[in-house]
């Protein structure tokens, strides 16, 4: 079966209809389960699969907030191994190179299905050479809470690192030596799975404001550390010093300006990319020169912006990942800033953050001429990233601005057709590149608005050729046709599937 | 044996080791090789027949360069070794 974008979709999925098919379709929301009786205290991880009865073929979910720190999805993982447990599903939000065990359990057939938003490193690489048994299903950050609170992606057994645990079992993320700020992305399997665990390696008295609600907590495990706090820290939160890059930056909010975009009460968000964090500097310059005061920034938070709320800038921020070390102490200390959770950011039916966007600034690995962007695969078709946010801030921001160089190593990163499609064309507005941006022809408004710009705007398919120019028409590589995931789009269709890499 | 080397192995370059031989060898490793290796091996045949070469051994160890850099590592690198005892 193909799906309207004319990509295949594997049989027993349903089929991407178009980024608003979801307004067609009631929400659907099993029960949440309520625990009522406080929770028992494991004694080890080893005690924990005894207690809970994990076994063969259950399905245990786990966060991504301490990123490429965390230790707990590996700890679980050590004991599946130990027992030799058989067809595990792991339903972890995003997996890191720091999670390399799981190759082991894969190729062994310990884990045969695996569910995520976002995969990079030799997981990712073992899944695309076609190792998993079952089928990689990606979601995208907002998709994977409706997956939970539907029922579709029924969790046995969460398994949730929490910085710091409270006596009555709340969890927050702003204590503790792992503090990582927001566990956004924990919520919905904290309030849906069969089964919930906190872990933890910091008991305090009460926690303030807790993210984590102790009434949903079954179990409640201390070990000695949940983390590497030096691996929490994302490694790309830092402002790009290329200087392609700035100019690209420069550009991008030349345009939002130009676009009436840059007026009080704006919202906004970016990637935590280099060249991302640099159009939020220079949206900054514009908003000082001109005295502006936005309303709210939302997403994976930093420090630009925790100090843009400082400054006056925003009033406030919707924090559903901490980036950095600033964004985790300015979410304990700044009322404005506020944790938020995956399905209050992205869920299509929940009374989400990232339909109220003006604007978000996003990154490519390609873009083709339907302004259809990838971010989950490499040209070769390996699996080297996920949606994430992408595709769910594209289709709630009113304008989508993506970011890139025109040419990477060679590679022109504007395509023909992408290698595999993780937010579609429908909801990509415009590209900007250092030798010129491209408009999505759909969007006249804007075209209309940039009329006598003095920007470089030009149709995306002489960026092409342009691209074409400089590197030579690169040859198509053959892909198999063995699929080994499917990108699954907000709502629960498949938009495009991964094959097994040659 | 007279070798030559020249070019690096950062992103955008292409490192380029070229040997005397008695017949032509060319051997390419590249980031983008699905994507670029036949253009890769043009550069460097045209780059030799220009320089009127037609045995040597060429180990092209690219990293995304462009054309404009091979032949121009390539041309350095026969040099070098050319300037070689």
């Amino acid at each position: 079966m193909k799906n309207v974008l004319q990509r295949t979709v594997p049989e027993g999925f349903k089929a991407f209809a178009g980024s608003n098919a979801y307004k067609n379709f009631k929400r659907r929301t099993i029960a949440e389960k309520h625990t009522g009786k406080g929770f028992i205290s494991l004694k080890s991880v080893s005690d924990m699969f005894d207690k809970l009865g994990i076994k063969d073929g259950m399905t245990l979910s786990f966060h991504h907030h301490l990123r490429n720190g965390d230790f707990v999805l590996n700890m679980v993982a050590e004991e599946i191994k130990r027992r030799g447990l058989k067809n595990m599903k792991l339903a972890p939000s995003s997996i890191f190179p720091n999670n390399k065990i799981l190759v082991e359990l894969i190729e062994n057939g310990n884990v045969t299905d695996i569910y995520t938003d976002y995969a990079n490193g030799p997981v990712a690489e073992a899944i695309s050479k076609g190792k998993l048994k079952g089928l990689c299903v990606m979601h995208t950050h907002g998709g994977r809470p409706l997956a939970i609170e539907s029922g579709d992606l029924h969790i046995d057994v969460a398994i949730l690192a929490v910085p710091a645990v409270d006596k009555e079992g709340n969890g927050t993320g702003t204590a503790g030596n792992s503090a990582c700020g927001s566990l956004g992305y924990a919520v919905s399997d904290l309030k849906y799975a069969d089964k919930v665990v906190l872990v933890t390696d910091t008991i305090i008295d009460k926690a303030e404001n807790p993210q984590l609600e102790g009434k949903y907590v079954d179990y409640v495990l201390k070990v000695d550390a949940i983390g590497d706090p030096s691996g929490i820290v994302s490694g790309t939160t830092k402002i790009t010093k290329d200087p392609v890059g700035l100019k690209i930056a420069r550009d991008a909010a030349k345009l939002l300006d130009e676009l009436g975009m840059i007026k009080d009460g704006l919202s906004m968000q970016t990637g935590a990319g280099g060249t991302s964090l640099a159009v939020a500097y220079y949206v900054r310059e514009f908003m000082l020169e001109k005295g502006i005061k936005g309303s709210f920034a939302s997403g994976g938070i930093t420090g630009y912006f925790t100090d843009m709320l400082e400054e006056g800038l925003f009033d406030e921020l919707y924090d559903v990942q901490c980036f950095d070390l600033k964004a985790v102490q300015s979410i304990g200390k700044n009322k404005a800033h506020h944790a938020m959770s995956g399905s209050r950011y992205a869920n299509p039916y929940d009374d989400n953050v990232v339909d109220k966007l003006d604007f978000v600034i996003l990154g490519a690995t390609e873009i083709d001429l339907d302004f259809n962007v990838n971010v989950t695969t490499d040209s070769h078709g390996t699996i080297m990233g996920g949606s994430g946010g992408h595709s769910d801030t594209a289709h709630g921001a009113k304008i989508t601005v993506i970011t890139t160089n025109l040419v990477k190593s060679r590679l022109p990163i504007i395509k023909e057709k992408v290698t595999t499609i993780t937010t579609p064309g429908e909801d990509v507005d415009v590209l900007v590149t250092e030798r010129g941006i491209a408009v999505n022809p759909r969007r006249k408004d804007l075209l209309e608005k940039l009329q006598g710009s003095k920007l470089p705007i030009v149709p995306i398919e002489q960026l092409l050729e342009t691209a074409h120019k400089i590197t030579g028409v690169p040859e198509k590589p053959e892909f198999s046709d063995k699929p080994v995931g499917v990108v699954v789009y907000r709502d629960g269709t498949v938009i495009d599937t991964i094959y097994k890499v040659r | 044996m007279k070798r030559g080397i020249a070019g690096s192995l950062e992103s955008n370059d292409a490192l380029i080791t070229v040997k005397e031989s008695d017949k032509l060898e060319i051997t390419i490793k590249s980031v983008v090789y699905d994507f670029f290796h036949k253009q890769i091996e043009k550069t460097i045949r045209d780059t030799l027949s220009e320089l009127g070469i037609d045995k040597i051994s060429v180990v092209c160890e690219d990293k995304g360069a462009l054309d404009f850099t091979v032949r121009a590592r390539l041309i350095t690198a026969v040099k070098r070794m050319e300037a070689s005892k």
